[in-house]
C-alpha cells in the first residue's frame, strides 16, 4: 500500500507542474492518454473526411472499392459540386436557410436582451419565477410542439412560408439567449448602472449605452449560437414547408436530392458538405464564444 | 459641477410624457418582458395546451375533431408499432445515454491533462455537434450502406474478420443498434466538452490533500472527482437525456422508422401519423405520452440544481 503510493506520487508531481516532463512516464502516458485520445478524435471526424471524400470521387470510383482504394481519391472531380450548384435549387436552399437563420436570430436577440435585462436588472416581484418559467420553456422540445404548431400556422395563414420558421424558431432561441444573457448581466457590476442613473440617464439608456456594451461577448456567443441553432433545425421546416424552393438546406438535401430509389451519393454528401461549411467557419472564428456558450448555459 | 447641472437642465427639458413613462419601472419591464413573452405564449405554451386537447380528439388535417376522451390513447395501448416505438425509445435513450456519459467523461479526464494544441483539440471535438445533424446523418446512412459500407469494407476486405458485408439498416436489431451507435458518436462532444468544463473548476489542492492522505488514482477519481463533477453532470445528464428522448431528425434521416417500422421513436411515429398521416389527434396524442418522461427528468434537474446551489453556500436568487 505504501510502496504503491509511493511509486505513484513522483509521477503525480511531475503532472500537477506542467513546466515538467516526466521523460520516464512517456510509453505509459502514450498508452493511458495519447492512444485513445487519437482514436477518440479519429471516430469523431471520419464521417466528415468520409463525406468530403466522396463529394469529389467520379461515380467509377465511388462504386468500385477492388480497383481502387476508398480511402483516396485518384481523380478528384468537382462535378457533384457542379450539379449540386447549377441542376437543383441548391442555392435557392442556402439562401432561404441563411435568411430564415439571420431574421430568427436578430428576433430572439432582441426579445432576449430586453427580457434578461428586466429579469436581472429591473428586479420586480416574481422576477425569479418568470426566470424559471423561460428556463422550463427551454425544457419542452419541438417533438412533442410540431404537430400543434402546425395547426397553429395552418389557422394564422402562414403555412408554407418563412414566417411560419421565423416566428417558431424563437420559442427554443429565446429560452437559450436569455437563460445565457442573464448570466452575462449578473456578472456586470450594478454599481455602474447607479453611477449613470446618479449622473440622470435613463433606464433604456443605461442599457443602451452601459449595460449592452459590457455584455457584448455575451451577445455574441448567443448570436452565433442562436445562428447555428435556426441554421441545424429541421423537423419544424419539415412540418410547416411544402415548396421545394422554400426549403432551409438541411430539409431540401434529405427530401429533394433523395428522390425514388437511386441515391446519388456524390451529390448528397455534396449537399451535405456545402450546407455545413457556413457553421462550420462561423464555428472555426468563435470557437471560444461556442466553448463560453456551451458550458455557460450548462452551468447556469 | 457645472457640467453636471448642465447636463441635468438640457436632459429636463425635452421630457415629455413618452420619456417619462420609459422611465417608470413598472412599464418599462412590461414592455422588455413584451417581445418574448408574446412569442413564447402564442408559439410555445398555446401550442403546448392545444397539443394536449388535440391529443383527446380525432381531428384529421382539414377536419376539426370532437372530443372523444381517452380513446387514442387506450388504441395506441393495442398498437403494436407504438408499443414498439416506446421500447426503442427507452431503449435508445438508455444505452446512447450510458455511452455518451462513459465515453464523453473519458474524454473528458484526457482532454484535462496538459496537452499539446489543446484548444485545437478542443475545438475539432465540438465539430459533430456543430455541424447539422441531419447532414452528419447523411453521411451516416452512406457509411451503414448494405453495398458499399467503409465499415464492412475495412471488417471483410482489410481485416478479413467477416466474409460477408454487414446488413447495417436492413435488419431490425442492425438498425436499432446503427441507430444508437451515430446517436453516441453525435453526443459525445457535448458531454465531454462540459464535464471538461466541470472537471477545470476543481482545485488541485484537493488532489493533493487527497494524495497526501496516499489515495491512489482510482480513490481520487471515486472521492474527489466524482463527487465534485455531480451536480454539473446531473445537469447535462437531464439535457442529454430529454433530447435523446425527443431525438427525431437522426431516425428519420437514417432509416425514416423502417425497416417494417421496427425502429420509430415516439418522435418519428407522431410525425409519420400526424403530418403525412394526417391523424393530427392521433399523432399528438403519441407526443403527449412522452411528457410524463419528461416530467420526470425536468423534476430531476430541479432537485440537482437545488442541491447545487445549496452545495456552493448560494442562496436562491
Amino acid at each position: 500500500m505504501t510502496d504503491h503510493a509511493a511509486a505513484e506520487r513522483p509521477h503525480l508531481v511531475e503532472k500537477e507542474n506542467s513546466g515538467v516532463i516526466d521523460w520516464s512516464s512517456g510509453p505509459r502516458r502514450f498508452i493511458t492518454v495519447y492512444l485513445p485520445l487519437s482514436i477518440f478524435v479519429i471516430v469523431l471526424l471520419f464521417p466528415f473526411y468520409w463525406m468530403a471524400i466522396t463529394a469529389i470521387k467520379p461515380n467509377a470510383e465511388l462504386y468500385d472499392y477492388k480497383t481502387y482504394n476508398p480511402f483516396w481519391v485518384s481523380s478528384p472531380t468537382l462535378d457533384n459540386i457542379k450539379r449540386l450548384l447549377f441542376q437543383t435549387d441548391y442555392p435557392q436552399w442556402l439562401l432561404t436557410t441563411m435568411t430564415v437563420a439571420t431574421v430568427a436570430t436578430v428576433l430572439s436577440l432582441f426579445s432576449s436582451v430586453l427580457a434578461a435585462y428586466a429579469i436581472q436588472r429591473l428586479k420586480f416581484k416574481g422576477s425569479q419565477y418568470v426566470g424559471l418559467a423561460i428556463y422550463l420553456a427551454y425544457l419542452v422540445p419541438p417533438s412533442i410542439l410540431f404537430i400543434p404548431m402546425a395547426t397553429l400556422i395552418f389557422q394564422l395563414g402562414l403555412f408554407d412560408s418563412q414566417w411560419a420558421l421565423i416566428l417558431t424558431y424563437p420559442t427554443f432561441l429565446i429560452p437559450f439567449c436569455t437563460w445565457l444573457l442573464i448570466g452575462y448581466f449578473k456578472s456586470i457590476p450594478y454599481e455602474l448602472e447607479e453611477c449613470a442613473m446618479i449622473d440622470g440617464a435613463t433606464r433604456l439608456q443605461i442599457l443602451w449605452q452601459i449595460t449592452l456594451p459590457l455584455a457584448l461577448p455575451g451577445l455574441i456567443s448567443a448570436g452565433i449560437f442562436a445562428f447555428t441553432l435556426s441554421w441545424n433545425e429541421f423537423i419544424y421546416t419539415l412540418a410547416f414547408i411544402q415548396s421545394a424552393e422554400k426549403k432551409t438546406v438541411p430539409v431540401a438535401v434529405l427530401t429533394q436530392l433523395v428522390e425514388g430509389d437511386v441515391y446519388h451519393w456524390g451529390s448528397l454528401m455534396a449537399g451535405a458538405l456545402l450546407g455545413s461549411i457556413p457553421v462550420a467557419l462561423l464555428y472555426s472564428f468563435f470557437v471560444d464564444y461556442y466553448v463560453a456558450s456551451l458550458t455557460g448555459a450548462v452551468k447556469e | 459641477m457645472t457640467i453636471a447641472a448642465e447636463a441635468r437642465t438640457t436632459h429636463h427639458l425635452p421630457q415629455n410624457w413618452l420619456v417619462r413613462l420609459l422611465d417608470n419601472k413598472s412599464f418599462l419591464i412590461f414592455l422588455c418582458l413584451l417581445p418574448a413573452a408574446a412569442l413564447l405564449l402564442i408559439f410555445l405554451t398555446y401550442p403546448l395546451g392545444l397539443g394536449i386537447w388535440l391529443a383527446f380528439t380525432d381531428t384529421k388535417i382539414g377536419r376539426s375533431g370532437h372530443f372523444i376522451g381517452f380513446e387514442n390513447f387506450t388504441s395506441l395501448m393495442q398498437d403494436r408499432v407504438f408499443i414498439t416505438s416506446v421500447w426503442n425509445t427507452l431503449l435508445y435513450t438508455g444505452v446512447a445515454t450510458v455511452g455518451k456519459f462513459a465515453l464523453g467523461l473519458w474524454l473528458a479526464l484526457l482532454l484535462n491533462n496538459h496537452l499539446p494544441f489543446k484548444s485545437l483539440l478542443r475545438a475539432l471535438i465540438l465539430v459533430p455537434w456543430i455541424v447539422p445533424t441531419v447532414l452528419s446523418a447523411i453521411a451516416f446512412w452512406w457509411i451503414y450502406d448494405p453495398q458499399f459500407s467503409i465499415i464492412s469494407y475495412v471488417l471483410v476486405d482489410v481485416l478479413g474478420w467477416r466474409t460477408t458485408y454487414i446488413d447495417f439498416l436492413g435488419e431490425p436489431w442492425a438498425a436499432r443498434w446503427s441507430l444508437i451507435a451515430a446517436n453516441t458518436w453525435r453526443g459525445i462532444p457535448f458531454v465531454a466538452i462540459s464535464l471538461l468544463a466541470g472537471l477545470q473548476t476543481i482545485s488541485p489542492a484537493l488532489y493533493e490533500a487527497a494524495m497526501l492522505d496516499g489515495a491512489n488514482a482510482w480513490q481520487r477519481f471515486r472521492h474527489v472527482t466524482f463527487p465534485m463533477l455531480m451536480p454539473i453532470l446531473a445537469v447535462v445528464l437531464t439535457f442529454s437525456v430529454l433530447f435523446t428522448f425527443t431525438d427525431f431528425q437522426l431516425v428519420y434521416a437514417i432509416t425514416r422508422g423502417g425497416p417494417i417500422n421496427s425502429t420509430h421513436l415516439m418522435a418519428t411515429l407522431a410525425f409519420q401519423r400526424g403530418i403525412p398521416g394526417g391523424q393530427l389527434g392521433e399523432g399528438a396524442a403519441i407526443a403527449v405520452a412522452m411528457i410524463p418522461f419528461l416530467v420526470l427528468a425536468t423534476l430531476f434537474s430541479y432537485y440537482a440544481l437545488a442541491r447545487r446551489k445549496w452545495q456552493q453556500g448560494e442562496d436562491n436568487d
